[in-house]
């Protein structure tokens, strides 16, 4: 299958970032059009491209915006995740620093659509550059008309607010993120009420992810047939991925939805020379790992489902036959724990006693009455929690489990690193003398 | 037992057959809990439905009265159609749904399960050592849901212990489940959003800003309804385990909010005092005064009565006392004055009311130990004594704007300040006349109507049109605080208001007696019932109740407030009857130690030695709220009936006493709580014509500088004495001014009034120009003795001095 790059397509433009090298490929087009527009009309396009969220769950987005109770009275918001902390997840960041412009276009079509006049852009504090970049880019654009008040003559009025996040993976949980850009200690709120009716400021409130939003403008100028062209019916378009681990090229790659992984390691140099594929996750730390006999299965929400996984943020990272399975899933443990915002017992006190259970094992003393403990203690959380960042803590150890058991087991008596050398593993093994 | 989990306050379910009478329509809904099919209304939540059928699902996050969080999980239950299992105490039941808590799901009892063994790994597991072992809802579902043994054998997170969140409570982080009830209650109920969670994940704690401490007058909620022993206040940690308690349930004896409380003691000695559930009161609050001021009880108790021979005080025996009294007594028999103090209980009150007009012919009575005027009394008479309840908490909640005149309820009356700050969060409009916007009316998102102090009638009488309407609505209220009597003109005025508005209107006087007494006929003028005592068949009523002939009652009225004072010291009158008043608590303190002193006899029915006692000629201790049963009125009108905590005790009543007294007297009385309920329920309100409404012109406030003042909730108040940890919550002795007085005082500033100075650190608040705010009667201010002022004395300020 063919690389498809459409939000990528020009980024060998190093004035791509500008209002002028993004103009200089068609940028702001699809905006003028959709002044034009009906906004009503805009929501069924987006609904007609079938258009799936990029942040992880795959919610529809047109169905989304047209949540949004309209003629209520209450303002209304758009707020855009930008807070990509996902280990293993890096698309949104490398989109904004090579093409911010896409997305303040997109933004301003998805506020004239679901009748904002404030957007606010959500971007993880740790990356300075990015904000930078996206702040330079709604600078241009309001000095270009394209925000502001009565845009482009349209009586459309629009302001963009680039905030910046202050270093919590569970603020780009949607509901937390809203806590956190009001001002108060990003926890996620109790739902009904959805944001959708009572999100930001308690008023109707759309949540999307970069590369949701991103892909707007292009959808607006190109059209539902020509999107729908890519990808599969429950899984239409293209698709950024981000490739990462042992490969020889790792990095973005724009692809249609229904690529395979096997796919996108020949378009990233394969694995690393001598190495095979020993386990990868499609999207994230937060879905199932899968194995090299799943590298043919379609990259698509629904395929990915059916393999007991998901797609994620379609950022999959791989792992060859040198890295020890009892480390990794440690390491994302410590990560939830970390990451874990308190609110509910079962992520807060359960990320705590799995993580130092997995640390045992990670050093030998696990026992093999823990490796089924563990299981239950997964399941504990698993469905239980107040968000999803609990069932993602309760994901790895199961998953890991399913195909590694031994692994486990050897380390009851065994620590991680005298299974695996650990400087086999790293990118740069070959110039460490042992 | 478990003090936290309340009984189901939600919305009550049809019971099919059993002939409910149900006034208002309510949208019912049909859903199945645990294979029971029963009606709902709809919104219920399914813990409140799965309640009703008497199955109690684990919770710790959960309250009634706050808003859900869903934060703790321990009550996962299974809902038909969702594949998750879901909070109880946050699924909302709609028409059809069918839930299955862990008595009929092994989905939902394997999920609590799992829930409770993560709440214990990290929780210390000290219970022998903590203050809620015994009481403890994470004790009590560990044992009924939770599994036998832990399978955590890891390190748990440990923290310094304990640290304060006020002087008052405490906090032992470790055992803390972060239900965020304490935090929740903090915000929503109290509106002092001093505590907070912070950090995350397992280090998550409850906390306050450096520089910020949980110093709520509603604190001690916060270590009710924590559902474990995380919260502590310093009075009672470590003092007892709650199954060597024994528990009354009493009312509280300060304000007249009327919290209902539940009284623990152990070996003679009150050891807590709990807010207990009264929905329509109190709902599950108090504030910290009603739950921590009673170190009182125990401390400069008399012992035994006392009679002064040559000059000073020596223990006498009962029949020595009693009779030196009735002798003294009867010798001044008409010229008597009676000073009945604002705490007393309805029943004592109206033992003085008919001791005076009977044993002492006088009708020389008042229980307004504090400022008071006649217009006041008018005002009382004719509309508060005796009356129906005229609006109630539940009217608070639901009217559409109340206005408060010279009330701050925060300080004088806190639950009626909870409910309103309830209503206003519900859209009712507070209005406040008055000349300071304080933080406690943002709190109720109320709004100023600006009145310098002494020009409240006049503002009352000018009020533009838009309050007017406000208050012209349908279940529009009117509060007015005991400082009215203060304002000449402006009880007048408010009555003119209610008129013309048709808005309900209540007297909420700050102490819990001061309703009762007025009931009671505690007050020259006025006889039990709201009867006027100059109406014949009023006196007829009262005379064939007490069984005397009505011409031997007085028909004249007596004298009141100063007047009486005056007379007392100017020989006028030749002895008083002085029960429970602090001579201080008057306008003019040096007026009321006067009388006391010229008077030729004083009698004193006391619990605690006092300025009273230090003069009276002879002392009869008397039993203080735990010794003895009784009920206070509080200011709905609503009688609030109390046990006896202590049944042993040897003190007596100042009913029974005064029955010895007026028996020695050759007269009688009724001497128990039961006989004096009875007698006053037969005579029951008055329904003829009532004493007339005052009609006093507005007075005017004074010109420059003068004082605005109340009491507030913690201050030099007698009561609070002996508990260090509650008087180190109360607020600051400061005086608060506008922005631009400020700026030209600088940081302290001298007030002087005709009896003396002060210097207090200055404060800008939202405070009228020409007004500066103190304390009445707080430690380094008090306005009555060290000023001689009273709210509208004109004072001289300067800038500085040594506060
Ligand atoms: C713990 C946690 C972290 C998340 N972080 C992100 C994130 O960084 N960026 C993002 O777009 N979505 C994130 N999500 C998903 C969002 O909650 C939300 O589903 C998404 O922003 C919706 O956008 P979409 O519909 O465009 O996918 C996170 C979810 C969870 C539970
Ligand atoms: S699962 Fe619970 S503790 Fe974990 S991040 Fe979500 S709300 Fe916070
Ligand atoms: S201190 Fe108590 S009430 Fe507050 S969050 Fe912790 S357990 Fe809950
Ligand atoms: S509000 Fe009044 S009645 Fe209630 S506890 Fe406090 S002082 Fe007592
Ligand atoms: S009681 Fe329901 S989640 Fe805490």
């Amino acid at each position: 299958m063919p690389l498809t790059p459409v939000i990528t397509e020009h980024w060998d433009d190093p004035e791509l970032f500008t209002i002028s090298g993004y103009r200089r490929h068609g940028g702001y087009r699809a905006l003028e059009s959709a002044l034009t527009r009906d906004p009503d009309a805009l929501i069924s396009l987006v609904k007609d491209s079938g258009l799936r969220g990029r942040g992880g769950a795959g919610f529809p987005t047109g169905l989304k915006w047209s949540f949004v109770p309209q003629n209520d009275g209450k303002p209304h918001y758009l707020v855009v995740n930008a807070d990509e902390s996902e280990p293993g997840a890096c698309k949104d960041i490398p989109i904004m620093l090579a093409n911010p412009h896409a997305l303040v276009e997109g933004v301003i079509i998805t506020s004239y659509a679901i009748r904002a006049k404030h957007a606010f852009i959500y971007i993880r504090g740790e990356v300075p550059e990015a904000i930078r970049r996206v702040a330079n880019a709604v600078r241009e654009a309001r000095e270009a008309g394209y925000l502001g008040t009565d845009i482009r003559g349209t009586g459309f009025d629009l302001d963009v607010v680039v905030h910046a996040g202050a270093g919590a993976y569970i603020c780009g949980e949607e509901t937390a993120l809203l806590d956190s850009l009001e001002g108060f200690r990003g926890q996620p709120r109790l739902k009904p009420p959805f944001p959708a009716v009572a999100g930001l400021y308690a008023s109707p409130t759309v949540i999307n992810n970069v590369e949701t939003i991103c892909n707007i403008p292009y959808i607006v100028d190109r059209g539902v047939d020509w999107f729908r062209q890519f990808g599969t019916e429950k899984s239409p378009g293209f698709k950024v991925f981000a490739v990462s681990g042992h490969v020889n090229r790792p990095g973005i790659y724009e692809a249609p939805l229904g690529i395979t992984m096997r796919e996108l390691l020949d378009y990233a140099g394969g694995m690393r020379d001598g190495h095979q594929v020993k386990f990868w996750l499609p999207g994230g730390s937060s879905v199932p790992m899968l194995t090299a006999d799943h590298l043919d299965i379609p990259m698509t929400y629904e395929d990915m489902a059916a393999a007991g996984t998901m797609l994620g943020t379609g950022t999959p990272m791989i792992f060859d036959e040198t890295v020890s399975v009892v480390k990794a899933v440690t390491r994302w443990l410590e990560f939830y724990k970390h990451e874990s915002c308190g609110k509910c017992t079962p992520c807060r006190e359960g990320t705590y006693w799995i993580t130092g259970t997995l640390e045992k094992f990670e050093h030998g003393h696990g026992t093999e009455q823990e490796v089924e403990t563990l299981v239950e203690l997964c399941g504990q959380i698993m469905g239980r929690s107040f968000c999803a960042l609990g069932d993602a803590a309760a994901t790895p150890y199961p998953a890991a489990l399913k195909y590694f058991r031994d692994e486990f087991v050897a380390a009851t008596t065994t620590s991680a690193d005298d299974q695996f050398d650990p400087v086999a593993s790293y990118v740069f093994a070959g110039a460490v003398a042992r | 037992m478990t003090v936290t989990n309340n009984a189901p306050s939600g919305p009550s379910p049809d019971v099919a057959g059993a002939g409910t009478d149900v006034e208002v329509a309510v949208d019912l809904i049909t859903v199945v809990v645990d294979g029971v099919e029963m009606r709902v209304p709809k919104g219920t939540l399914a813990i409140r439905a799965a309640e009703q059928l008497g199955i109690e699902v684990p919770r710790f996050c959960d309250h009634p009265l706050l808003d859900p969080v869903a934060a703790c999980r321990a009550c996962l239950i299974e809902v038909e159609g969702m594949p998750k299992p879901q909070p109880a105490c946050a699924q909302v039941l709609s028409d059809g749904m069918e839930v299955r808590t862990q008595y009929s799901s092994e989905v939902a009892r394997v999920a609590q399960e799992g829930v409770m063994e993560f709440l214990l790994l990290n929780h210390p597991l000290d219970c022998p050592v903590c203050d809620k072992g015994g009481e403890c809802p994470l004790q009590n579902q560990a044992m009924s849901v939770g599994r036998p043994e832990s399978r955590f054998t890891g390190a748990k997170r440990e923290f310094e212990k304990p640290i304060n969140v006020s002087a008052q409570v405490l906090l032992d982080r470790e055992r803390c489940v972060s239900c965020a009830r304490c935090t929740r209650f903090a915000e929503q109920i109290a509106g002092d959003p001093m505590i907070e969670l912070l950090e995350r994940g397992a280090k998550q704690q409850v906390g306050t800003a450096a520089d910020e401490p949980f110093d709520s007058y509603f604190s001690g909620n916060t270590v009710q309804i924590c559902p474990v022993g995380a919260l502590t206040s310093a009075s009672y940690r470590f003092r007892s385990r709650p199954f060597d308690l024994v528990s009354v349930p009493t009312a509280c004896e300060h304000c007249a909010s009327g919290c209902s409380l539940r009284t623990d003691y152990r070996r003679g000695v009150v050891t807590r005092r709990l807010a207990w559930d009264d929905p329509d009161v109190n709902e599950e609050w108090n504030c910290d005064k009603g739950r921590f001021a009673f170190a009182y009880l125990n401390q400069g108790r008399i012992e035994s009565p006392m009679i002064r021979e040559h000059g000073s005080l020596r223990v006498a025996s009962w029949p020595e006392a009693i009779d030196a009294a009735a002798r003294g007594l009867a010798t001044a028999r008409g010229s008597v004055g009676v000073l009945v103090g604002g705490r007393s209980t309805v029943e004592d009150a109206y033992a003085y009311s008919r001791f005076a007009r009977t044993a002492l012919a006088t009708d020389h009575i008042d229980f307004r130990a504090r400022q008071g005027s006649a217009e006041e009394a008018a005002f009382l008479s004719s509309k508060v004594a005796g009356a129906p309840v005229s609006a109630a908490y539940d009217d608070l909640e639901s009217a559409p704007a109340v206005l408060l005149v010279s009330l701050e309820p925060e300080d004088e009356s806190p639950i009626v300040f909870l409910r309103l700050r309830k209503a206003a969060r519900a859209g009712t409009q507070v209005l406040s006349v008055g000349a300071t916007a304080t933080r406690s009316l943002g709190k109720m998102s109320g709004r100023l109507v600006s009145a310098r102090p002494g020009d409240e009638a006049n503002a009352l009488r000018s009020l533009d049109d838009e309050t007017r309407a406000l208050l012209g609505q349908p279940g529009a209220v009117i509060l007015v605080g005991e400082r009215i009597a203060g304002s000449v003109g402006a009880a007048s005025a408010v009555l003119e208001l209610a008129r013309e508005t048709g808005a309900a209107l209540a007297w909420v006087p700050r102490r819990s007696g001061e309703r009762g007494a007025l009931d009671a006929g505690a007050l020259a003028g006025l006889l039990p019932g709201g009867r006027p005592l100059t109406d014949e068949q009023a006196r007829r009523d009262v005379a064939a109740a007490w069984g005397v002939e009505a011409a031997d009652l007085p028909s004249e009225p007596g004298l009141i407030g100063a007047d009486l004072l005056e007379a007392a010291r100017d020989g006028r009158l030749s002895a008083l009857v002085v029960g429970g008043v602090e001579l201080a608590d008057f306008a003019d303190p040096g007026l009321a130690v006067a009388a006391v002193e010229n008077a030729d006899f004083v009698v004193s029915l006391e619990n605690h030695h006092s300025a009273v006692t230090e003069l009276a000629d002879v002392v009869l201790p008397v039993a203080v709220v735990t010794e003895k049963s009784g009920t206070f009125v509080n200011w709905e009108g609503r009688p609030r009936p109390f046990g006896q905590v202590f049944r042993d005790a040897l003190t007596m009543s100042d009913a029974r006493v005064l029955a010895m007294v007026a028996e020695a007297m050759g007269s009688s009385l009724p001497a128990d709580v039961a006989s004096i309920r009875k007698e006053m329920g037969a005579l029951g309100p008055w329904t003829g014509a009532r004493t007339p409404a005052p009609d006093t012109a507005p007075g005017a406030s004074a010109d420059g500088v003068v004082i605005a003042s109340w009491r507030q909730l913690l201050d030099s108040g007698l009561m609070q004495e002996g508990e260090p940890h509650l008087a180190a919550t109360a607020r600051p002795t400061v005086a608060i001014v506008s922005a631009s007085m400020a700026a030209a005082l600088g940081e302290t500033v001298t007030i002087s009034g005709p009896a003396g100075s002060v210097t207090l650190p200055v404060v800008t608040g939202d405070v009228l120009d020409r007004v500066v705010w103190v304390p009445t009667n707080s430690p380094g201010c008090h306005i009555h003795a060290d000023l001689g002022a009273v709210p509208g004395t004109p004072v001289q300020l300067s800038a500085g001095g040594a506060a």
